[in-house]
């Protein structure tokens, strides 16, 4: 990376936080002087924001909701993970079980909502094992495909240098898989976030979709928007953890991606 | 070809078999079968109500929910993505919010359907447009983006209009790209149509889901989920046919662009 | 020391039958340079691959080092010819080249010794936190390299390893390997479609037949032990035993009709 000049870094600076600046500004100004029940002025959401999720509801909604996700994704990602190396094992497995799991990833996951009630109690696992049934797909199926994948000729390498076993599995079958998995593990956490909310909804638990589902019901309408504005937060900055963690586990893979583009 | 007809044999087998066990599993006693009905129980509940109308009207309006989002967020996305992506300016200026948009979850926007429409299909509507819309915007960018420089500036030296530049430049290019995008777009479409009518309202699969869980019908509650299930599946392959055949003249199918 | 008795590979696929390797037998000994040309397409793939122990031959026999090959044989390393894909993308060199060795269950400093001592000997003392793809295709081939001689291996089989880098890279290449050779004292059978470089690298050259193979010619290389690439390459022994074995190879692919009757 070279330094960029002054101006030139301002000029990024500008691209960056201009329009975003520019729409928050907007939307302060057009809805200053609202007196509609619904569409609240910005300044009176933002008070909300402060109010409602800085205080005890931190404690008491936003982390619940977030261990649970992080439980159910973690899950996901261990069960998808563990079964997808099985599957894309063996040829004739795959031939077998490929059709039944794509029958069991199109189900849109919150229809599997009221089947799962009938199972789980009415606590957290319910709401954990909600997660795990929408993300544990992509991550799985991705999983064989990848697996599936391996390039020949590093197989060839592993059974000649008598590379096997464990060793073999982490550093040519995980490793080699890994973008795949990654691409599963996205799809998945944002099926996740989708879950952690409408696994909350006329329910009884605490979490940021109770709430909000709360303030709705009971006309509080700047909290309603505040809560909104907290799940989209979130989203953002799961995101970014993701990307985070992309970079690390697939560093090689985008570096390797880039030079080949240059080739 | 004996050997090409094995997978779909062992397929078959795959799906019999998994038929099988959730059979096996209620009549054993390892499960409670009011939890869970065995599959024979599921399939003839499933025959029942294929012969009659509520069905296939709840498979029709879940389908005209799901078409009516794809169809508004694909057209927004589509004119969007070519100004933004054919113009540097735009395609800088637009990266930080789409970046900040495109995570905010759609559920997010459930009560505030429900607060601005009620509980009727315009709400699960907009959810089904929000989700779909980044999906397919992304891919638009990307493929805008991606045109050949070198065969950019063959265009520019021939000296080719604005418009035949997007017609056999931009258009071919970012095609595939496209292609992919109204394939995860549906898929997420569907997910949300369903979600939207079993969480803000609207006719469809989702309501009939709740209806039957809230009644205690519970064979036929699994009967409709397997059937939300055969819809995806049937878009998912359609979606596939789609692409394989706008792709077809294309050298290299692409794939997902990793964001 | 590599023994091949009797070696016969036949393809049954889809009902189609190909006859790759007709009969094939052959010894390498000990600390010998043996390099193996042919038509292309004549099954030299297929003959390294049966000898690694990654395909069953059909009938007959491989010795490595005294016992019978079923699996991949120890004591033995292969470098294949895509250098781009039998490195590992998401290690780094030196990582690639103590792959082996770990999962023979080398101590960690023993490992790192003999990774750096590899990659010294190859030219790569400066290369070993970079990743595969940051190298060019000559210096991820001298990685590759570097990983078959930390492996300590008794027999090194080489499939067209020069295959795919550019004329100068391959003469540097070439007298890599040569010195490895020398300082390892290792068996090496070579496989190539190049005969200048048959017969620059070997002691022997065996040539080979088309499809079905069999042995054409096994030939003594007399040549000097120090090898030089313009020296070497413009003796008139060299031009010799070049035009000799082109001249085989030649008659192989073009068989008069009296020798296809027989």
């Amino acid at each position: 990376m070279t330094k960029l000049p002054g101006w030139q870094g301002l000029q990024r600076v500008a691209l960056v936080l201009g329009l975003p600046a520019v729409l928050v500004v907007v939307w302060w100004f057009a809805s200053a002087d609202s007196d509609h029940l619904v569409f609240r002025p910005l300044s009176e959401i933002l008070v909300a924001f402060r109010e409602t999720w800085l205080g005890p509801r931190l404690v008491e909604d936003v982390l619940p909701s977030l261990s649970r996700l992080a439980r159910g994704y973690a899950a996901s990602v261990v069960l998808g993970v563990g079964l997808g190396v099985l599957v894309g094992w063996s040829r004739t497995l795959r031939a077998l079980l490929e059709p039944v799991l794509e029958l069991l990833r199109a189900i849109p996951p919150p229809a599997l909502i009221p089947l799962i009630g009938l199972f789980a109690g009415l606590g957290d696992s319910r709401r954990i094992v909600i997660i795990i049934a929408g993300c544990v797909w992509p991550i799985l199926l991705n999983t064989v495909e990848g697996v599936r994948a391996v390039d020949e000729v590093l197989a060839d390498t592993c059974r000649s240098y008598r590379v096997r076993g464990l060793t073999r599995l982490r550093q040519l079958v995980l490793r080699s898989a890994s973008p795949q998995i990654m691409t599963g593990a996205r799809q998945a956490l944002a099926i996740g976030i989708i879950l952690m909310v409408i696994s909350e909804l006329r329910g009884t638990v605490h979490g940021i979709g109770f709430s909000v589902e709360q303030f709705q019901t009971s006309f509080r309408y700047p909290e309603m928007w505040s809560g909104v504005l907290l799940l989209g937060l979130l989203g953002v900055a799961l995101a970014l953890l993701f990307r985070l963690a992309d970079s690390w586990i697939l560093g090689w893979y985008h570096g390797l991606r880039a030079s080949n583009r240059e080739r | 070809m004996a050997l090409s007809l094995r997978p779909l044999w062992l397929g078959v087998a795959g799906l019999v078999g998994f038929g099988a066990l959730l059979e096996l599993v209620p009549r054993l006693g390892v499960v409670d079968d009011r939890f869970l009905p065995p599959t024979s129980r599921i399939l003839s509940v499933l025959a029942e109500q294929a012969g009659a109308g509520p069905l296939w009207s709840a498979v029709g309006n879940t389908v005209l929910t799901w078409a009516i989002g794809l169809a508004l967020a694909v057209a927004a996305a589509v004119v969007l993505g070519v100004v933004i992506g054919s113009v540097r300016f735009l395609r800088a200026a637009t990266a930080s919010t789409i970046e900040f948009l495109r995570p905010i979850p759609s559920v997010a926007w459930i009560p505030a359907a429900l607060v601005l429409y009620g509980p009727v299909r315009a709400g699960t509507l907009l959810i089904v447009v929000y989700a779909a819309f980044w999906q397919m915007l992304v891919q638009v960018l990307h493929g805008v983006a991606d045109v050949d420089p070198v065969a950019r500036d063959t265009a520019y030296s021939y000296r080719l209009g604005r418009w035949a530049r997007v017609r056999w430049l931009t258009w071919p290019t970012a095609l595939p790209y496209a292609v992919t995008g109204l394939r995860l777009a549906a898929t997420v479409a569907l997910i949300l149509t369903v979600t939207g009518e079993l969480f803000i309202g609207g006719p469809g699969l989702g309501a009939e889901i709740l209806r039957a869980s809230a009644g205690g019908a519970v064979p036929l509650t699994y009967a409709l989920v397997l059937v939300t299930g055969l819809l995806g599946v049937a878009a998912n392959l359609l979606f596939r046919l789609v692409e394989r055949r706008a792709l077809a003249w294309h050298p290299a199918v692409r794939g997902e662009v990793p964001a | 020391m590599l023994e091949v008795r009797g070696l016969h590979k036949v393809y049954d696929s889809h009902g189609r039958r190909v006859e790759a390797i007709g009969e094939l037998t052959f010894t390498v000994d000990d600390g010998r340079f043996a390099c193996v040309v042919g038509p292309s397409g004549c099954g030299k793939t297929t003959l390294l691959r049966c000898i690694a122990g990654l395909l069953p031959p059909t009938g007959g026999e491989v010795w490595v080092q005294g016992s019978q090959v079923t699996g991949p044989p120890s004591g033995l390393a292969v470098v294949f010819q895509e250098y781009g894909r039998s490195l590992f993308p998401w290690l780094r060199v030196r990582d690639n080249v103590e792959l082996p060795l770990r999962a023979a269950g080398l101590p960690r400093a023993r490992r790192r010794e003999l990774a750096t001592e590899a990659l010294a000997a190859v030219g790569l003392s400066d290369a070993h936190r970079a990743y595969p793809w940051q190298l060019s295709g000559g210096m991820q081939q001298r990685v590759a390299i570097a990983r078959a001689v930390a492996y300590q291996p008794q027999v090194l089989l080489m499939d067209e390893p020069f295959a795919a880098v550019d004329a100068q890279t391959r003469a540097d290449l070439e007298d890599l390997i040569r010195s490895v050779w020398r300082r390892l004292g290792v068996t090496l059978l070579f496989v190539t479609h190049d005969i200048d470089e048959a017969v620059y690298l070997g002691e022997r050259v065996i040539v080979l037949s088309a499809a079905p193979t069999r042995i054409r010619e096994d030939l003594a290389i007399d040549l000097p032990v120090e090898r030089d690439q313009l020296a070497t390459r413009s003796d008139p022994r060299f031009t010799d035993l070049r035009a000799h074995i082109y001249a085989q190879i030649q008659k192989t692919r073009h068989p008069a009709p009296q020798e296809e009757l027989s």
